[in-house]
């Protein structure tokens, strides 16, 4: 882990994207003491200090309600940090169970469960969780929901794809002859040798569940006001372009580092865990 | 009464192809205490024959019984435990992900041998028989050399305490001098520890070095059955003559010379 870090830090890059990350999950660990108007997460309304340009106040200028966008910019971190991470644990254990059965089990079971992750992902995933949205309530919950059954799958076909080939391994054989069951062998022996794979890519997905989670909201199916939420933050603002451009531009700024952080570091982690002998 | 009895087996893989047949209609008894080679050049079945014997694949006709009793299929534990297997590979042998010492260490939690406080005890003890220091429990496999990852494949098999082990080509993989040291080790641990091996190989100075008994393999069938000595000597079939005949002769002389460059290493 630490040996990992340090290894990163030699790439210029993925620095960059450890240090992106670092301050996005600063931001949102702190924000309740980092936000200078920590209240304004709420339904605050200030309407004689609405629509601000920045200024030392409001480094990032307020919104059309008066609430510093700042310290919204904190807490949609917040919001945007737990439903990645709540997605991911969810949608990765299924999906790398899956893939782990299907791979080194194979014969009706392959068949069964990898039949059932091809329609998976023949769906568009927007396209599934706009559908899943129009029967659920736009609420949050709902919002991790919809994502979160559109991301296993992904998981289950690398998984799969891992597990097939470590299946004809010398080590699977060596324990099954020696008589191991099969949960050892799937859990014990091949899914070690998944796990770089499986870590880099939940910090390449954090990233998109990201931009996904902004453009449910941006349609406004996602978090509902007043919660904050970049997708949100910045549909509101568009429609004051290019007059009230802080609307817009500090929210859209703060889904990019996001993305672009996760997306560097996960490179970078591809690099350093998955190229080894 | 044999340790084991190979009877009338065959296997017959179904392809796109057509059927294989991999090993036909074969009948070995194996002795208890022996060294049985089985050579036969690629694809004769050595290893297809091998997998049946050790659980791994179903015969397609026959049967194979361990100590008078048939084996089914699925296999009982204690068959499974008393037939174990050294592959050619070591490097892949080994999981990458775990230490040697949690290799060695599943067949003593899969079968209970041992207090579980005394496992790891017992796993520098295998480490120690194998010629290797205890403290290589807690290394990758992937920071040893190619004898090292060998004698470990060795130490975990011998961990269970099989009474049969399958060597499927132990040392082609590792270079001269290593292969003399590895043949010398699996020599001791046989005649200490009363095991019988089913060795296959393409290397006949190996075979001339470890075998009591030779099988020769031609397109799955046995052609040719015998002690070491006769084989080399007066083979029956002109396909056994050809297989001596094909391989750069190792003669005593040689051998010796390596017997000795292995003792000095
Ligand atoms: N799972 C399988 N499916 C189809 N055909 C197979 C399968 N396994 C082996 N065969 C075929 O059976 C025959 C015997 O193969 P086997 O691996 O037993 O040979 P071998 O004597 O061990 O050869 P080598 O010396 O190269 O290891 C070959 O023709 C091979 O192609
Ligand atoms: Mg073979």
């Amino acid at each position: 882990m630490i040996r990992t870090i340090l290894v990163l830090t030699r790439n210029p890059l993925s620095l960059l994207g450890l240090i992106l990350v670092g301050l996005v999950i600063v931001a949102a660990v702190f924000a309740p003491w980092l936000a200078p108007y920590p209240t304004h997460n709420g339904a605050v309304v200030d309407f004689l200090n609405n629509n601000r340009a920045p200024s030392a106040q409001n480094w990032m200028g307020t919104d059309l309600v008066g609430r510093d966008i700042f310290s919204r910019i904190l807490y949609a971190y917040q919001i945007s940090l737990t439903l990645g991470v709540v997605v991911l644990v969810i949608a990765t254990p299924i999906g790398t169970i899956i893939g782990l059965l299907a791979g080194y089990v194979g014969g009706w079971v392959e068949a069964v469960l990898m039949r059932v992750v091809d329609v998976f992902l023949s769906i568009p995933p927007l396209v599934l969780a706009i559908a899943m949205m129009g029967v659920l309530e736009p609420t949050l919950t709902n919002a991790m929901l919809a994502v979160t059954a559109m991301w296993w799958p992904w998981y289950a076909r690398l998984v799969y794809a891992i597990a097939r080939s470590e299946r004809e391994e010398g080590y699977v054989l060596a324990a099954e002859v020696i008589g191991a069951g099969t949960p050892h062998i799937a859990f014990r022996e091949i899914l070690p040798n998944c796990l770089p794979a499986i870590i880099t890519k939940m910090t390449l997905d954090m990233g998109f569940v990201i931009i996904i989670a902004s453009s449910l909201s941006f349609l406004g199916l996602g978090v509902q006001p007043p919660t904050p939420d970049l997708g949100s933050m910045v549909a509101e603002g568009a429609r004051y372009l290019p007059d009230s451009w802080w609307l817009t531009v500090f929210p859209g700024l703060a889904i990019l580092i996001a993305v672009f952080g996760f997306n560097l570091l996960g490179d970078g982690l591809r690099e350093v865990l998955e190229i080894d002998g | 009464m044999s340790l084991l009895s190979i009877a009338n087996v065959s296997k017959t893989f179904q392809t796109p192809g057509g059927p294989v047949h991999a090993v036909k209609d074969v009948e070995i008894d194996v002795q208890p205490g022996e060294c049985l080679a089985i050579v036969g050049e690629s694809g004769s079945g050595k290893t297809t024959l091998a997998n049946m014997v050790l659980g791994i694949l179903g015969a397609t006709e026959g049967t194979i019984s361990f100590e008078g009793a048939a084996l089914p299929i699925k296999r009982l534990r204690d068959h499974r435990r008393m037939i174990q297997l050294v592959q050619q590979n070591p490097l892949s042998a080994l999981n990458p992900m775990r230490s040697v010492g949690a290799a060695i260490r599943l067949g003593l939690d899969t079968y209970g041998i041992g207090a579980r406080a005394d496992r790891w005890g017992r796993v520098e003890a295998a480490l120690e028989a194998v010629g290797l220091p205890a403290e290589m429990r807690n290394r990758a496999p992937t920071a040893l050399s190619g004898g090292q990852r060998q004698r470990v494949s060795i130490a975990r098999a011998l961990a269970v305490e099989p009474k049969l082990v399958v060597l499927d080509e132990p040392t082609s993989a590792l270079d001269v001098l290593v292969q003399a040291r590895v043949l010398r080790l699996l020599n001791d641990l046989r005649r200490d520890r009363g095991l019988t091996y089913i060795f296959i190989t393409h290397d006949l100075a190996v075979v001339r070095n470890v075998a009591d008994r030779v099988a020769v393999f031609q397109s799955g069938q046995l052609v040719e059955l015998g002690a070491t000595a006769q084989i080399f000597t007066t083979p029956q079939t002109a396909y056994a003559r050809s297989l001596i005949g094909a391989v750069p002769v190792v003669d005593d002389a040689e051998l010796a010379l390596r017997n000795q460059l292995a003792e000095g290493a």
